[in-house]
């Protein structure tokens, strides 16, 4: 009964903002009404099968011992809040949310962003055919996938390769770079790889600049670090916001890159937490203790989103 | 552009020399990938091959090396696009012709589920799939890359259907057409060319992806091209460098012709990227 008064509003509220409604609402009318939400079943039935499904069960199973074999995994037992007492004082843990930081800061906010946006605003203004090839380099760099991006870093930064090769050549002397620096290394290839996309941003919304505003504020007697901050800056503020968010929850979730170029190595120098997760889940099969590192990635994740969407304000 | 001053003049001249640095810089890694493939003797360094050849093709392609995984690959990630797009295009009718109580909230969260790290959710997935007992299957593992997909998808194809103009339906549902048919004769050519878009991105993004089918799927023979590179020369020593560069090239080639013919047609990733801003 409720039901139906539920479908009856529903239709109301669909004549009142003008949605299609036939004018005799006989039975089969009511039930075409009825149906025509239909199309979004499939969806849903996907999205919580394999979205909200595994979440609900990753809450649940981090306060067990789930595990991939023995005798975890066959009757796992409640521990309550076990797992995340382990959490919070386990120093891979802690070291993992840290080396997430970093690298979310350093090659996400810091290399793509300002990199990005130095690139696109470089690019006005110059000739055709340099931005078109500057352009094609770093996009082709985007293009690629994340596992050849990996294999391309690897060799680069290894003992015998290129980077190694011009140090020398300049008498720097040689390391191995993904060992020595491994932060640096992961986080110098994911800027290289994910560059494109702020640069791609960022022109489109410079593109929407005025020309005009500029020859304004230059008449006006302003220097061009003076225009850039106080005219072109302010103009595309909310494309660096988007922008931001995007690549901020984009390199949260960077896993490929750093596990094919250093395995979160040496020791755990470079297990941010999606890597960190996988090795206590995969590699330790602990499933529960893995379960509870990625409930706390996620739940990372869900306030940068949530954060995301308030900024966004889309008119659904 | 107002008068050419020599400070000006010099500036600009910075700005193109940064501007060729920052490429000259990007295009550096990728270096070794070009010349190492014809190296049948590479190694990490960059060096010009001393016989350039084509050997390291001639030895990755063969069934188990490269066809297989390139096939599987094409499955995966081809019926995947497929789904998240029929799949997409039925849910953002609804929401994007009919105004009820529940739109709004289930658009935030379709919005929301986009930015969450996909990455998190693969332990539970795995679990998931262990009880299920779809472990190693590939449509299951093509299914749930659709699903990660699908709510980017729905976003964009919601705003190309907001876009036709809803009286063109109006005039077919009073010459008896239902919805569903006015969706499929008047929406769907309409915006044929947006949902090809996604189309492709969703491959493109499907034919990266490492992680899932290196979780989801076990059996080498149903491993797609992704995960294989990986296995045949990441977790072994002696790796023959030659030979990872050509197939590194033969694997990306398909995304890179893609890409490029969607950025030749559409305006590709600068009117995407317009419309992932909403």
């Amino acid at each position: 009964m409720k039901f139906r008064t539920a479908i009856a509003g529903e239709d109301l509220a669909a004549a009142a903002l003008g949605g299609p409604t036939s004018p005799r609402p006989g039975r089969a009318a009511r039930l075409a009404r009825s149906t025509r939400q239909l199309p979004l079943a499939p969806a849903l039935i996907m999205l919580i099968l394999f979205f909200l499904g595994p979440v609900l069960w990753s809450i649940y199973s981090s306060f067990t011992n789930a595990a991939l074999t023995g005798d975890g995994a066959a009757n796992p037992q409640w521990v309550g809040l076990e797992n995340f007492r382990r959490l919070f004082s386990d120093p891979n843990v802690t070291n993992g949310i840290w080396l997430t930081v970093v690298f979310v800061v350093g090659s996400a906010v810091i290399g793509q962003n300002l990199l990005g946006l130095a690139i696109a605003l470089l690019m006005r203004g110059r000739n055709r055919w340099l931005r078109g090839t500057v352009g094609a380099i770093v996009v082709s760099a985007w293009v690629l996938p994340e596992v050849v991006s990996a294999f391309i870093w690897y060799a680069f930064l290894g003992q015998d390769g290129t980077l190694n090769q011009v140090t020398k050549a300049l008498g720097i002397g040689s390391q191995d770079w993904l060992y020595s620096s491994p932060m640096l290394a992961v986080i110098i290839a994911n800027t290289w790889r994910g560059t494109a996309f702020s640069m791609l941003v960022y022109n489109a919304a410079l593109a929407d600049v005025p020309l005009d505003v500029q020859e304004a504020a230059e008449l006006d007697g302003a220097s061009g670090w003076r225009r850039l901050w106080s005219v072109t800056l302010p103009l595309i503020r909310s494309a660096i916001v988007t922008n931001l968010m995007l690549i901020t929850l984009q390199t949260l979730s960077v896993f490929t890159l750093i596990y094919v170029m250093t395995a979160g190595g040496p020791g755990f120098a470079s297990s941010t937490l999606p890597v960190l997760m996988y090795q206590q889940a995969f590699k330790f099969s602990e499933v529960g203790y893995g379960t509870a590192i990625s409930l706390l990635l996620l739940a990372i994740g869900a306030v940068f989103s949530f954060v995301y969407v308030r900024v966004l304000k889309p008119e659904a | 552009m107002g008068v050419d001053t020599p400070s000006r003049r010099a500036a600009r001249l910075v700005c193109a020399g940064i501007l060729v640095l920052i490429g000259v810089a990007f295009l550096a890694p990728l270096i070794w990938l070009v010349l190492s493939c014809f190296d049948a003797s590479a190694q990490t360094n960059v060096k010009f091959p001393d016989h350039p050849s084509l050997d390291n093709f001639r030895a990755v392609m063969n069934t188990d090396m490269l066809w297989r995984p390139l096939w599987n690959g094409l499955l995966l990630c081809g019926g995947s696009a497929l789904i998240t797009v029929l799949i997409a295009t039925f849910a953002a009718y609804p929401l994007s012709r009919y105004q009820t109580r529940f739109r709004k909230p289930f658009l935030y969260t379709v919005l929301f589920a986009t930015g969450l790290p996909i990455t998190a959710i693969m332990v539970p997935v795995y679990g998931l799939f262990v009880r299920l007992q779809l472990v190693d299957s590939m449509p299951a593992t093509a299914l749930f890359l659709a699903t990660t997909s699908l709510p980017f998808a729905i976003w964009l194809i919601k705003g190309f259907i907001d876009s036709v103009p809803i009286s063109l339906e109006e005039a077919s549902w009073v010459d008896g057409a239902s919805p569903m048919q006015a969706l499929r004769h008047i929406v769907v050519p309409l915006i044929a060319p947006g949902m090809s878009v996604v189309l492709i991105f969703t491959f493109i993004q499907a034919w990266g992806n490492f992680f899932v089918p290196f979780i989801l799927l076990q059996s080498p023979e149903k491993l797609p091209a992704s995960v294989t590179v990986f296995t045949f020369f990441g977790q072994y020593g002696a790796v023959a460098y030659g030979q990872l560069a050509a197939y590194s090239v033969l694997y990306s080639m398909p995304v890179v012709v893609l890409y490029l013919i969607v950025s030749r047609t559409m305006g590709g990733a600068f009117r995407f990227a317009g419309a992932a801003k909403g």
